[in-house]
C-alpha cells in the first residue's frame, strides 16, 4: 500500500499534510501521536470513510476508487476495527460476522456460518455466538469486531484505537488477538496508545503530530533513540507514568 | 342506543372506516419509507425533493387534499378508477390519506434513523455493503424499531383522520353520524357516544400494541 502527497482539510483545519507512507505486504505499522494529530483521520481516509483533496492512495498498485461499486469492493478488502466496536446492535454475534460474506462475497449461509464459527474460535468467543452485542463485555465485542473484519478475508486491517474504549482488564485479551494476527502475516495499520503492543508486534512505528509524519523507525530505534524533539517530548510524557 | 344499531348500519360504517384506515396506512408506510430514504440519501437532489414533499404535504390541511382528490382528480382531470361512484370516492380518499400521512411516516422514520449511531452505518460501509444494502440490512431495521412509537401515533391520527373522507361522500362513520343526527336529534348524546366509543375501541389497542412492541423490539446498545 502506497500513500503519496495526501492532504485533507476539515474546513479551515489542515488535518493531513503531505502524508507519504509505504506499507509492505505483511508489515505491521503502529501509528502513534498526540490527540488531534490526524492519526484517526489517516486511518479513516485509507478506506475512504473520509474523502481527501490531493494525493493518492494505492493498494496492490490500484488507486482508491471514488464512488459506487468499486469503492464498496475496496472496503471489503480493507478490514476496519473501530474504537467503539460498532457491532450491528440488532443482529446476533454470528449474524454480525456472516452478513458481509453473504451479502458482499455471495457465500452460502452454511459456508459463511462455518467460517464465522472458526473465526469466533480463533478470537475465543464461540460460546456467545447467538447472543446480541449488548450482552457481551467490551473486550468480547471488540474481538467479535476483529472476527467480523477478518471474515471478509481482507488484504489489510486497519485498527482505529481498538483498546481505547475498553476497561483496563479487557485490553490484553484484544491485544493478544491482534498480536496473534500480526504474527500470522496480516498487513496491519494500528493506531494505538499501547506502547507495549507497539514494541512487541510492530515492524515499524510512525509518529504523527499536527497532521504530519514526524518520524518513522523500528520500535527499538523509536522508543530508545527518538530523533525529533516532538517525539522525545511525547515519549517523555507517556513513559513517565 | 339499540335503536341506532337496528335503524342504521353502524357496524358497516365502522367497516368502511377500518378499510380506509388499513389501506391508507399501508400506502402511507410504503410512500413514507421511500420519502424517508430520499431524505437520508447522500444525493442532494433527492434530499431536497423529499424535504419539499414533507413540508408541502404536512402543512396542507387534510380536508383540502381530500377535496382536491375528488374535484381535482375525479371531476377536473377525469381520473376515475371505477364507474361505481362510492367506490371511486373510497379509492381516491385512500390515496389522499396515504399521501398525506406519508409525510408523517417519513418524519417518524427519520426520528428512528436518528436513534441509530453513525458508527453503525460506517461499520456497514467498512465491510463493503453498498448504500442500498447498508439501508436494508443495518439502518432501516434499527430505524423502524426506534420509530415504533411515533409510527403508532401516526396510525392513531390516521384512524381518526379518516373521518375527513366524509367530505367527498365516503360512507364511513362521520358520514353516518351526520345522517343519524339529522334523522334522530332526540338521540344526540347516544349518537356521539357510539361514535366516540367506537373510535376508542379502534385506537386504544394501537397504542397498547405499539408501546409493547417498542419495548420488546428495542435495540439494546
Amino acid at each position: 500500500m502506497v500513500i503519496t502527497g495526501l492532504n485533507k482539510h476539515f474546513g479551515e483545519l489542515h488535518v493531513l499534510r503531505d502524508i507519504n507512507l509505504t506499507i509492505g505486504k505483511g508489515e505491521v505499522v503502529v501509528v502513534l501521536g498526540p490527540s488531534g494529530s490526524g492519526k484517526s483521520t489517516l486511518c479513516r481516509t485509507i478506506n475512504r470513510l473520509e474523502p481527501f483533496e490531493t494525493g493518492s492512495i494505492t493498494i496492490d498498485g490500484v488507486p482508491l476508487p471514488d464512488e459506487g461499486k468499486s469503492l464498496a469492493q475496496l472496503r471489503a478488502d480493507v478490514g476496519m476495527v473501530f474504537q467503539s466496536f460498532n457491532l450491528f446492535a440488532h443482529k446476533t454475534i454470528l449474524e454480525n460476522i456472516t452478513l458481509g460474506p453473504m451479502k458482499v462475497r455471495k457465500k452460502s449461509k452454511a459456508d459463511a456460518e462455518k467460517d464465522a464459527m472458526a473465526l469466533l474460535e480463533r478470537v475465543g468467543v464461540t460460546a456467545q455466538a447467538n447472543k446480541y452485542p449488548a450482552q457481551l463485555s467490551g473486550g468480547q465485542q471488540q474481538r467479535v469486531a476483529i472476527a467480523r473484519a477478518l471474515a471478509m478475508r481482507p488484504k489489510v486491517m486497519l485498527f482505529d484505537e481498538p483498546t481505547s474504549a475498553l476497561d483496563p482488564e479487557m485490553v490484553n485479551e484484544v491485544l493478544e488477538v491482534m498480536t496473534e494476527l500480526a504474527q500470522s502475516g496480516m498487513t496491519m495499520i494500528v493506531i494505538t496508545h499501547e506502547m507495549g503492543f507497539a514494541r512487541r508486534a510492530a515492524n515499524r512505528v510512525v509518529f504523527m503530530a499536527d497532521g504530519q509524519i514526524v518520524e518513522t523507525g523500528t520500535p527499538d530505534t523509536f522508543f530508545n533513540n527518538p530523533t525529533s524533539h516532538r517525539a522525545q517530548d511525547f515519549l517523555g510524557k507517556i513513559l513517565s507514568h | 342506543m339499540g335503536e341506532l344499531f337496528s335503524q342504521y348500519n353502524v357496524l358497516g360504517a365502522f367497516g368502511i372506516t377500518i378499510v380506509l384506515t388499513v389501506l391508507s396506512a399501508l400506502g402511507a408506510l410504503v410512500i413514507g419509507t421511500l420519502v424517508a430514504i430520499m431524505r437520508v440519501s447522500p444525493v442532494g437532489f433527492l434530499n431536497k425533493l423529499g424535504a419539499l414533499y414533507v413540508n408541502l404535504v404536512r402543512n396542507t390541511p387534510l380536508t383540502l387534499i381530500i377535496v382536491f382528490c375528488n374535484i381535482g382528480f375525479i371531476v377536473n382531470l377525469g381520473m376515475s378508477v371505477s364507474d361505481d361512484f362510492a367506490r371511486n370516492n373510497l379509492v381516491w380518499a385512500t390515496i389522499g390519506l396515504a399521501f398525506y400521512h406519508a409525510a408523517f411516516v417519513c418524519e417518524a422514520l427519520r426520528s428512528g434513523v436518528n436513534t441509530v449511531p453513525a458508527g453503525q452505518a460506517e461499520a456497514a460501509r467498512s465491510i463493503g455493503l453498498s448504500f442500498g444494502q447498508s439501508l436494508r440490512e443495518v439502518l432501516l431495521p434499527q430505524a423502524f424499531r426506534g420509530a415504533i412509537t411515533p409510527l403508532g401515533n401516526t396510525l392513531i391520527a390516521l384512524t381518526k383522520n379518516t373521518t375527513v373522507a366524509t367530505a367527498i361522500g365516503v360512507a364511513e362513520v362521520a358520514g353516518l353520524m351526520k345522517t343519524m343526527q339529522e334523522d334522530r336529534p332526540d338521540l344526540m348524546v347516544p349518537i356521539f357516544l357510539v361514535v366516540a366509543i367506537g373510535f376508542v375501541i379502534l385506537t386504544l389497542p394501537i397504542g397498547l400494541v405499539t408501546t409493547h412492541l417498542s419495548q420488546k423490539l428495542a435495540v439494546k446498545r
